[in-house]
């Protein structure tokens, strides 16, 4: 049989359709059945603009504590290599000289100049490691917590180069042969993807604080919504002298320091 | 065509290497998927029926996965009104707690290597 052009779209179209047809009457209809493995959802936590206070005076009381680093350390299976150079952190503590490189001299007080402070990710406003991302893989979310979504990774490391702050980790390694007890409610990371906290993002959604708060005895690590005139941030931080670090590079970090 | 014969012969041994995957399964049953996989003890029910599971669960655990991560959405509500955290490790793994006699089993009759488990911990019943 001659086909002229005209005869051929017609039947292209026609096969189009039928294929679609044929689509959308297998497509299943979704029927949801009775669960057991149901369990009791707990109302989670939100808030608007979370941001974290760190008392240092109420952290030097209790001298070489590391029971915040431990708590997120040990829930978020974060790996401990012996090579300084594969280091994966969260949260650890820094020389203040090296935490706030702008705001020291040396007739400051002793125990600020000697101390070690903690440092994390400071959740920026104007975060620079979103700016670089190709992926999307990390991002601010409406509550100002700067996530990261590890499926999207693809460990090009420019938010390394970008953040200020040292806040992010790489995985040079498989790190899953260098977690001491894996936590099954929580993912590992594979080689390959970069890491760093998330406020426990986690944890808020089922209604918990942050792991190192939780672990913190002495309050020393305050964490609240900023939005919220009553909350603890926002009264602590009208009464007491902060600071924050890196200011002049306009990142607006939302971690406070009590100095 | 003196070497007919020949080349009919030869299109037959042809033929019958190339479609060799073809007869083989036909002869030996090998492409009907009987697989037993390890239900939960108990067998309590699922979130979903095991009709859409089986066609489902991988386009239902990308979904998961999106709006857990990037929407902060981490509640499913099924048809009857339950709720569930929409999590592998901790909702469908909690029953579901034989990787090897469960995941596995499928995933390696069809050659499919998910990467859920690089990252994602299996639950230790499964070890």
């Amino acid at each position: 049989m001659a086909m002229d052009r005209r005869g051929f779209c017609k039947l292209a179209g026609l096969g189009v359709l039928g294929a679609a047809g044929a689509s959308a009457t297998t497509a299943r209809e979704i029927r949801m059945n009775a669960g057991d493995a149901a369990g009791t959802i707990a109302e989670p936590i939100v808030g608007e603009r979370w941001a974290m206070v760190v008392d240092l005076d109420a952290c030097r009381k209790k001298d070489g504590c590391t029971d915040c680093i431990q708590a997120c350390h040990k829930v978020h299976n974060v790996p401990k290599f012996d090579n300084p150079k594969d280091e994966v952190k969260w949260i650890w503590k820094e020389p203040y000289a090296e935490a706030f490189p702008n705001q020291k001299h040396e007739h400051m007080a002793n125990h600020l100049l000697h101390e070690e402070l903690l440092v994390f990710c400071n959740h920026c406003d104007n975060p620079p490691c979103v700016r670089v991302c190709p992926t999307q893989a990390t991002w601010k979310r409406d509550d100002g917590i700067v996530m990261m979504d590890w499926h999207r990774c693809i460990g090009c490391r420019y938010c390394i180069a970008a953040c200020p702050y040292g806040s992010r980790s790489f995985n040079w390694r498989d790190p899953r042969p260098f977690i001491a007890e894996q936590d099954p409610d929580f993912p590992t990371r594979t080689r390959g993807v970069v890491e760093k906290c998330t406020f426990c993002d986690e944890r808020l959604a089922k209604g918990q604080l942050p792991a190192c708060v939780e672990a913190c005895n002495e309050k020393c690590l305050i964490f609240g919504d900023l939005e919220d005139a009553h909350s603890e941030v926002r009264e602590i931080l009208e009464k007491r002298h902060s600071i924050r670090r890196k200011p002049g590079l306009g990142t607006q970090p939302e971690v406070y320091y009590l100095v | 065509m003196r070497d007919r014969g020949r080349i009919l012969l030869g299109l037959a041994a042809f033929l019958a290497l190339a479609l060799f995957p073809i007869w083989y399964n036909l002869g030996s049953g090998g492409s009907v998927i009987d697989l037993e996989v390890q239900l939960p003890e108990g067998g309590g029910d699922c979130i979903a029926d095991t009709e859409f599971m089986r066609h489902e669960h991988m386009q239902l655990l990308m979904d998961w996965r999106d709006e857990v991560v990037r929407d902060n959405d981490r509640v499913y509500t099924a048809e009857d009104g339950k709720q569930y955290y929409k999590s592998l490790s901790t909702t469908c793994m909690s029953c579901h707690d034989n990787k090897q006699e469960f995941c596995d089993k499928c995933h390696d009759f069809v050659g499919v290597t998910p990467y859920c488990w690089d990252c994602h911990v299996e639950p230790k019943g499964g070890l």
